[in-house]
């Protein structure tokens, strides 16, 4: 985790429901504490809500809910990675962070073919340190507006 | 560079000028007898050459000094005004105005001012443009027999000519008119460069190529070749492009072109003997200064609207802990705490209300370049408009009026292609050949009115409805539901245009959609009333600022939420047997009104235990004249928010339109009652 002669790029490791993951360093701004998330109506299950991240209003998301996992509660683990992509800052809820690797680029394998789950569609690829498999998430694939639709207004007055 | 320090004065000050003289034109032009205004212009225009000068603008120099000659005419009663003669000084005051911005955006304020010159120095003269130019033509054609050469050539043009002519080749001059009815003047353009291109090399043309492929000429151009062919066979082949309506060729030798040269010179000598004669004038002008310069100045600085942004972001955050520590205060319960917070309160209360005027502009420098568009738009329309500007100096916030130029210009170009009349239907129909249109700004409570009123033809609800049913825009079985104000809401679906026939001026179908877009997106609203026959209105409802906002704090479970105060008409709390039943919609009787109910914790989808209460405590909201009552568990109270937005990546939540930061430093979700009331 030192030699970063040969490293090609910076990970921050997290953990979802015993596996591990991995996301560029320059794609995180910051990490915090889960404190009160306001809700957001009418969202998709996913987005939790809404923070105040120092004066600034910023949407967050569980990784859980949406990588399809079951739900867990918060506890004193759980963070949230504040994740940037381009001009887009989202929160991504996560049930502990606490490493940071240095990985060779070559090492990062495609990911395999069968994964199972809805989750292979947000990999990017793996890499193995030792006998630690990381995997890669594609944070413009998770983050990808398209899947946000909303469900349409009902019920309302005329 | 010295000058650089100055730079920005001096674009400002011309630009306030430049300003000063549109004005008093068109004041001159409804008074041509009034001396007085005609001084005002020669003032304004003598500074800037002064200014324009020092700086080392030349070309803007030197018109302005053309233009004050005519003026200094006027004045001295040599010349009279005319609608000609003011035409051209508008001419002029243009060219003024595009070197001025020229050299704001960083260019050199050069521009070929030649043609405005020209006029001026003619009227200076005595004559009248139109004539002269005939007449100079007519001379031109005596003097050189061989034909009249229109472009000029500079050296290298020229060495190029004559080197051609040593190898064989023969240079034209080949003038081409358009018919006149030709509607794709690019298209022509480029068809008549293709056939050239294939029998020689075009080597000039006036005016450029630029400027023809943007039609920026009327139907005539000319264009310099060099080729092999014959005169005849490049008649012939141009004669082949459609819609053109005339062509000579004209050999170019060097004989004609030093022929020019000579012309061109004589009329140097001219500017000279002007020069003198202005110098001689010079005495009495600054005498007639002083007596009518009464105008009261107020002491301003200049500050870049940037700081003014930071100061108003600075204030933002100030506004969020002002909130905590208000929130603090209440839960100690501190006397002397209490006090003090509420000493701030207040002050920052006032410190916001400076923050926010100095923000604020006068809607004037919007409002000042339509007289100028209106009178434009009257000739090339041939129509009578009289523009009444009311309330020009109603303030509005810097952000807002950034904006809210490109709707008004569409709104009154509406007005004036599509509402008022021709002078002859207007007498027809016993209105006077004049048309009024009225831009009229106003305050009213946290809003602006903007009302563009024209006593026109009005909307003619049946056109409407039928054009929208053809452009697909309604069904059938909602055109005969439709009320009068629905049915003139059409006009701002896109894709929609009543105008019989389209005119460059407005109604290709695009615009009032935009204008609609464009206002909502400021947080305002643009309604419409008309009487077919006596003319329409628009109505633009606009916020005063767009960051700040008092809104209502109401709770739903443990949830909160703020509700802008705008949109509030009141608060009630009634009784559960009171709320009826309507079509499956529960609705209240509210003074005298049946209000539809909406529960807030069902259209949030709130996680609740559904207590069922004696008491319910409703928001009653508007939208427009419709209204909603809003169901929440609790009023907080009223408070002033920074409006934020909810980020890049939640863009469009049902009816939320925004978030706040209380005092405690949770979000609060901002209601947008709009989406609620359809």
């Amino acid at each position: 985790m030192t030699e970063t002669a040969a490293a090609d790029l910076k990970l921050i490791v997290f953990q979802l429901k015993e596996k591990e993951y991995a996301i560029p360093v320059n794609q995180v701004r910051s990490i915090e504490k889960v404190e009160h998330i306001t809700r957001v109506p009418r969202t998709a299950g996913f987005v939790k809500g809404v923070i105040n991240l120092r004066g600034v209003v910023t949407p967050i998301i569980s990784l859980r809910s949406r990588f399809n996992l079951e739900e867990a509660e918060y506890n004193e683990h759980s963070r949230v990675i504040i994740a940037v992509l381009d001009d887009m800052e989202v929160g991504l809820i996560v049930d502990s962070a606490n490493d940071v690797i240095d990985v060779d680029l070559e090492s990062i394998e495609p990911p395999p073919e069968v994964i199972g789950s809805e989750e292979a569609d947000f990999i990017k690829g793996v890499t193995k340190i030792d006998k630690r498999l990381f995997i890669l998430i594609d944070l413009e694939r998770v983050l990808n507006p398209e899947e946000l639709t909303v469900q349409d207004g009902q019920g309302i007055a005329g | 560079m010295e000058m650089n320090q100055y730079l920005e004065v001096f674009i400002e000050e011309s630009k306030e000028h430049l300003q000063a003289c549109n004005e008093q034109l068109l004041e001159l032009e409804k008074n041509p007898e009034d001396i007085k205004i005609v001084n005002e212009i020669f003032r304004s225009a003598h500074t800037l050459k002064g200014m324009s000068a020092t700086m080392g603008y030349e070309d803007l120099a030197n018109l302005t000094h053309q233009m004050e000659n005519v003026l200094d005419a006027i004045r001295n009663q040599k010349i009279k005004v005319n609608a000609e003669i003011l035409d051209v000084v508008f001419l002029a005051v243009d060219d003024l105005e595009a070197m001025v911005q020229s050299i704001a955006e960083g260019g050199d304020g050069k521009r070929d001012v030649s043609e405005a010159v020209e006029k001026l120095m003619l009227i200076e003269k005595g004559e009248s443009p139109a004539q002269s130019a005939a007449r100079a033509e007519t001379a031109a054609a005596i003097a050189e027999p061989q034909g009249l050469i229109k472009s000029t050539y500079d050296d290298f043009e020229l060495t190029v000519i004559q080197q051609s002519k040593e190898q064989g080749f023969e240079s034209y001059e080949i003038s081409i008119a358009l018919r006149a009815d030709c509607l794709l003047k690019a298209a022509r353009v480029y068809m008549v460069f293709e056939v050239l291109e294939k029998s020689g090399e075009v080597i000039k043309a006036t005016p450029s190529v630029e400027q023809l492929e943007e039609e920026q000429f009327d139907q005539e151009f000319s264009v310099t070749i060099i080729t092999k062919d014959t005169p005849e066979d490049i008649r012939q082949k141009l004669l082949k492009v459609s819609e053109v309506e005339r062509i000579e060729v004209l050999p170019l030798s060097m004989g004609n072109y030093s022929s020019q040269e000579a012309v061109k010179e004589a009329e140097a000598v001219l500017p000279a003997a002007e020069v003198a004669e202005e110098a001689a004038s010079d005495m009495p002008k600054e005498e007639k200064k002083a007596p009518a310069a009464k105008q009261v100045s107020n002491k301003t600085i200049r500050v870049n609207i940037e700081r003014l942004d930071i100061l108003m972001n600075l204030f933002e955050e100030l506004v969020i802990d002002r909130g905590r520590l208000e929130q603090i205060s209440k839960e100690l319960n501190n006397q002397e705490l209490h006090e003090t917070v509420e000493h701030m309160s207040r002050i920052s209360g006032d410190l916001q209300n400076i923050i926010l005027n100095m923000r604020m502009v006068p809607i004037e420098t919007v409002f000042n370049r339509f007289p100028r568009m209106v009178r434009q738009l009257a000739r090339d329309l041939n129509k009578k408009i009289n523009l009444q500007i009311v309330g020009a100096e109603t303030e509005l916030d810097r952000t807002v009026i950034d904006e809210i130029g490109d709707p008004l210009v569409h709104l009154i170009r509406n007005a004036l292609d599509h509402g008022v009349e021709t002078p002859e239907v207007r007498k027809e129909n016993g209105k006077s050949e004049e048309g009024n249109v009225v831009l009229k700004a106003y305050h009213s409570g946290n809003h602006v009115f903007i009302e563009i009123e024209d006593d026109g033809a009005g909307i003619n609800k049946d056109k409407v409805i039928k054009k929208a049913l053809k452009n697909g825009i309604i069904t059938e079985q909602t055109a005969s539901t439709l009320t009068d104000k629905q049915a003139y809401e059409l006009i701002f679906a896109s894709g929609f245009s009543t105008a019989d026939k389209i005119s460059d001026v407005s109604g290709r179908g695009v615009g009032l959609d935009v204008v609609k877009n464009t206002i909502e997106s400021l947080g305002g609203s643009v309604s419409i009333d008309s009487k077919v026959g006596q003319g329409s209105i628009f109505s633009i409802q606009l916020p005063l600022t767009l960051s700040i906002i008092s809104v209502m704090l109401v709770e739903i479970e443990k949830e909160k939420y703020a509700i802008p105060l705008s949109s509030i008409i009141e608060t009630a709390i009634i009784r559960k047997e009171d709320i009826l039943s309507a079509h499956n919609q529960k609705v209240i009787d509210f003074r005298g009104k049946v209000v539809p109910l909406l529960s807030l914790k069902e259209i949030f989808e709130v996680p609740s235990e559904n207590l069922e209460e004696e008491f319910i405590s409703v928001v009653i909201v508007r939208k427009g004249e419709k209204m909603a009552g809003l169901v929440v568990d609790s009023f907080i109270g009223q408070q002033e928010v920074v409006l934020k937005s909810l980020g890049n990546y939640l863009t469009s939540v049902f009816a939320i339109s925004g978030a706040t930061i209380l005092g405690d430093g949770q979000v609060a979700l901002i209601v947008d009652c709009n989406a609620l009331i359809k």
